[in-house]
């Protein structure tokens, strides 16, 4: 199946999971990996996070956007995992892998899919601090950049 | 019909989740939003900033003017904030 997506609470290997997505080809010149990682902040350290997920909706947004990407792009394969629950700083969160014949189509599609992922699909980041806890933020960037592909 | 609140949005109502039945006349999105805070000061005041708020109907994101036309549940959310 040329497009998986894989919502779970366990934490996952980057490496492990981009060496099986390498595993699956052998036609295919080119493969991104983009993983986001939990992030805390020197002012502001952040002891943990716990993302929220509305199930059903999160895997079909993910799974249109994979399917918008292999056909805009003519990506051969994609896969993304997407964790929810509790993480703490340096975890990943979020990984997108592409493949495609050359490189081009692969790194579009890897930013594509990441750029409708933060705003378009349901999750939501509340962040644990010494001074308590809070819900993140949507960044106007974030839409900004996802607007970009609307444009021709 | 089955609304679901998420984040923030479940946090301030106090729920995660309700059944309701709207009268007829309640045709969209924002009409459902409407009959809900004018029956709940608690809803009116997490809903008060109608921009902020996200809607799905049947696992489908669509604007506040979209039609219910007979959706099962209906979801509530602020701004996503994955990734």
């Amino acid at each position: 199946m040329p497009i998986k997506v894989r919502l779970q609470e366990e934490k996952f290997d980057p490496g492990n999971e981009t060496s099986r997505f390498l595993d699956e080809t052998t036609s295919d010149g080119a493969a991104v990996t983009f993983t986001g990682i939990v992030r805390s902040q020197k002012d502001k350290p952040v002891i943990s996070m716990t993302l929220e997920h509305y199930p059903a909706l999160a895997q079909s947004q993910l799974e249109g956007f994979a399917l918008k990407a292999e056909r805009r792009f003519g990506l051969s394969r994609v896969t993304i995992i997407h964790r929810h629950g509790k993480m703490f700083p340096g975890e990943p969160i979020v990984q997108v892998m592409t493949m495609s014949p050359h490189r081009h189509a692969a790194f579009e599609g890897a930013r594509f899919i990441m750029d409708f992922l933060k705003t378009d699909a349901p999750f939501w980041k509340k962040e644990q601090t010494a001074d308590g806890t809070r819900w993140v933020s949507a960044r106007q960037e974030d839409d900004e950049a996802r607007q970009r592909w609307k444009q021709p | 019909m089955k609304i679901l609140y998420f984040a923030w949005l479940r946090e301030r109502l106090n729920r995660g989740e309700e059944e309701v039945s709207p009268p007829p006349e309640v045709r969209t999105v924002n009409d459902l939003m409407d009959w809900m805070a004018s029956n709940d000061e608690g809803f009116a005041l997490a809903f008060a900033r109608r921009s902020l708020i996200r809607g799905a109907l049947d696992e489908n994101i669509v604007d506040h003017d979209t039609p219910l036309e007979g959706a099962g549940t209906v979801a509530f959310f602020p701004p996503m904030t994955g990734g």
